[in-house]
């Protein structure tokens, strides 16, 4: 359950500070499949952000269940992203050296987790990706879709309570958009995620529960 | 995760590695041919200083030159002292020859070019310091004999000969004209103190043939001569041999017992003998002395140095820097050109290492915020960056170190070979053994090792007598030559190695710290 109160996000700009997100209201509940969506620059990504204690808000509260993420240290906000939350990227953020297996258990890495177990682990994530083959090719030998279901792999292996997606099928062709949807739809419905994606594209926000609009730092929840 | 995310790191970026272990591979190389070049310089360096100085010797103790007469000119003043190898031949000298000219065969011993001599009392001034464990004398003297045919002067000319020695070359004519056909040879005659052998020059000697001089020598005319000097003038045991006009009986022979072809001096006579004959009683030239403790040198210097403010007190690294020769040359190639060689190049591979880290530290922004965002900590992602540049700096290191000895076996191989002589430059002409030894080994060249130079302008106007020193004394004691052997310590591969994971941590350090700034953020930017 997310609940955030009056947050905002300013950066420092050239002169004038840029507002990102500007005093945001808005409550996730667990479970919730949430699309987000908006114009470029309108502050999806920063959202996002917030989402993933990847940064701190300028003002106001961010509580992840119990925890306050805008009053936690660096190494409290990684360990709770080691923990509680997976990331799927628009690039897909593989590793270039590494095989889809060795992809997969980086994010075993953080959780001390035993090497059998890792390996035991990321095979069936791959397997839960339809990847089962190719965990040792690298991924410059995997075709986009491909890619981007071993990053789903990766995220969704550690088992987090939270899956946060930014524009995910943005690099893909309109098939494989569907397949990477059907694959995320999938495991959110067999695992109780809480998934939120953000997307330019109006076919993926249809199959959310719930869709929020941003435009210039400012939430419009369309329900 | 650590090891295989290494592994992949350097096998899949593998031109960085190479690039970076090129650079690491070859200034260990360097440094490592460099160290063991320049301890091997500095061992054929000791080597020849055993050889001039005797093994054990910890200090000389000479008479300290004042800066003028180290010089040609206060030299030739000594030549007319009659110091100097110096041949009066009075009218009625040699054999008068029916044609006017006559046959001269005249042998002199004398102190050599640049040498002075203090008195004998100095040695047991030097025993009664404290710290002194052994000390000896010894008189290092030239020996000189002029043998030819000369045209007879008239008196004015004779009369002349001590004012205008040129007027005496070109008539006298140094190059047999106007008659007069002759051969001028020298050698090199140390008096010891027969029977003690503990320190000195004859301390690095092993006999060859016939016997040592014992205490029992003093006072008689007998010699022990340097094996290879009596080998190149036919020289045998129970011959006799004209030392200043007297004949000497050759007792035995000695060589080197170091890597050098040649013994400190030509000849070795009974000191009290040397001191009789050359003029020089209860003089001598040179004072040997070994330490109680090898640690407590400096201090003996300083304590000798007040109680002999008149003499020179040299120690061993002191007279490290008066060898000469391409020993010389080396030494000062290595220490200067090597050591700098090696830092820049050191340095050079440490900033490569550092920029190739740093510049994939940037390009894999992407990489460390991504897993930063999946939860790895900072500690971690340094960690693997410092690991990728520690273990670049290793396979730079080892390759090195294989380059390195390869290198150093193939100096090994070729052995070059370095002449060295000890050169009285520094020293204001006290060092007058390694003077002479030098200078013998010049073959009579003018541009011949150290002292050549002083010799020749001091003969000359000393009389007529100055080619003297210039001959070509067939002679033996070549100045030390040395075939270079680079030794490979233990030491110089843990150095090498050192450095090696030092550059690394260098690299992997910045390059590190770099990662540990970039903002997890990072992994949600879309362009690259
Ligand atoms: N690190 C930063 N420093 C300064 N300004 C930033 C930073 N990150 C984002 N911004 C600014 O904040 C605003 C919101 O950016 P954000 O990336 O959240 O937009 P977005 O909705 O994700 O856009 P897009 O659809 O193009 O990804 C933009 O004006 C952007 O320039
Ligand atoms: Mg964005």
């Amino acid at each position: 359950m997310y609940k955030l109160k009056n947050v905002t996000k300013q950066y420092p700009g050239k002169g004038r500070k840029v507002v990102a997100l500007n005093d945001v209201t808005v409550d996730i509940p667990d479970g919730q499949m949430v699309a987000i969506q908006g114009p470029t620059g309108g502050g999806k990504s920063t959202l996002l952000q917030m989402l993933g204690a990847l940064d701190r808000p300028s003002s106001g509260t961010i509580e992840l269940e119990d925890s306050s993420l805008g009053q936690l240290g660096d190494t409290k906000l990684g360990a709770i992203r080691g923990k509680e939350i997976g990331f799927v990227f628009q690039n897909f953020n593989l590793i270039p050296t590494l095989t889809a297996q060795e992809n997969v258990e980086t994010a075993l890495v953080p959780l001390g987790v035993s090497a059998a177990e890792r390996k035991e682990r990321a095979e069936k994530a791959l397997a839960s990706v339809g990847l089962a083959e190719r965990g040792d090719h690298r991924p410059s030998e995997l075709s986009g879709g491909q890619q981007q279901r071993v990053a789903i792999a990766r995220a969704i292996v550690k088992e987090p309570a939270v899956l946060l997606a930014d524009e995910p099928t943005g690099n893909l062709d309109e098939e494989t958009r569907d397949e990477i949807m059907e694959v995320l739809e999938g495991l959110w419905r067999d695992r109780g995620l809480t998934l939120v994606i953000v997307t330019h594209d109006s076919a993926v926000a249809r199959r959310a529960q719930r869709r929020l609009h941003i435009k210039q730092g400012k939430v419009k929840d369309l329900g | 995760m650590f090891g295989t995310y290494l592994r992949r790191e350097l096998t899949g970026r593998r031109k960085q590695t190479i690039i970076i272990a090129i650079g690491m591979a070859l200034a260990i190389a360097l440094v490592i041919i460099v160290n063991s070049v320049a301890a091997g310089v500095k061992n054929a360096q000791a080597e020849v200083l055993k050889s001039v100085y005797g093994v054990g010797t910890d200090i000389t103790v000479t008479k300290k030159v004042s800066a003028l007469s180290s010089t040609g000119q206060s030299t030739a003043q000594a030549g007319q002292n009659g110091q100097g190898p110096r041949f009066d031949f009075g009218a009625d000298a040699g054999t008068q020859t029916g044609d006017g000219s006559r046959t001269v065969d005249s042998s002199r011993l004398s102190v050599g070019m640049g040498t002075s001599t203090m008195s004998t009392s100095t040695l047991a001034t030097v025993k009664k310091t404290d710290g002194v464990s052994a000390a000896a004398a010894v008189l290092s003297l030239e020996n000189t004999s002029f043998k030819g045919t000369l045209p007879t002067f008239n008196r004015d000319q004779e009369g002349q000969r001590g004012q205008s020695d040129t007027t005496q070359q070109s008539s006298g004519g140094a190059d047999g004209q106007g008659g007069s056909s002759f051969s001028v040879d020298s050698f090199s005659v140390m008096g010891i103190t027969p029977g003690a052998k503990a320190v000195g020059p004859i301390a690095s000697t092993a006999l060859v043939e016939g016997r040592t001089l014992t205490a029992n020598d003093e006072g008689k005319k007998v010699v022990v001569l340097d094996k290879s000097y009596a080998k190149s003038n036919s020289y045998a045991v129970g011959d006799t041999i004209k030392i200043g006009g007297k004949k000497f009986t050759i007792v035995g022979t000695v060589k080197s017992t170091g890597s050098d072809s040649t013994t400190a001096s030509n000849a070795y006579i009974p000191l009290d003998v040397a001191q009789s004959l050359s003029d020089e009683k209860g003089k001598v030239s040179t004072i040997y002395v070994t330490a109680s403790s090898s640690n407590d040198v400096d201090a003996l210097k300083a304590s000798l140095e007040k109680t002999l403010p008149k003499a020179t007190v040299s120690t061993q690294s002191d007279l490290a820097s008066s060898v000469s020769g391409s020993l010389g040359s080396a030494s000062q190639l290595v220490s200067n050109l090597g050591t700098w060689l090696s830092i820049i190049v050191l340095a050079a591979a440490f900033l490569i290492a550092i920029l190739f880290t740093i510049s994939g530290v940037t390009r894999r922004t992407r990489e460390f915020g991504t897993l930063k965002a999946i939860g790895w900590s900072n500690r971690r992602i340094v960690g693997q960056v410092a690991g990728e540049s520690v273990v670049q700096g290793l396979i730079g290191g080892i390759a090195g170190i294989v380059i390195g000895v390869i290198g150093v076996f193939v100096v090994n191989v070729i052995s070059p070979t370095l002449t060295g002589g000890v050169s009285s430059g520094g020293f204001g002409g006290a060092l007058a053994d390694g003077a002479r030894r030098a200078f013998n080994g010049g073959s009579g060249s003018t541009t011949g090792a150290g002292g050549t130079g002083s010799g020749f302008a001091a003969g000359a106007p000393g009389g007529g007598s100055g080619f003297g020193q210039t001959a070509r004394s067939a002679a033996s004691s070549a100045s030390t030559q040395i075939d270079l052997s680079a030794p490979i310590t233990l030491w110089v591969i843990v150095i090498a190695v050192a450095l090696a994971v030092l550059g690394g941590l260098l690299a992997g350090a910045i390059g590190g710290w770099r990662a540990s700034r970039l903002r997890p953020a990072e992994a949600l930017r879309s362009v690259q």
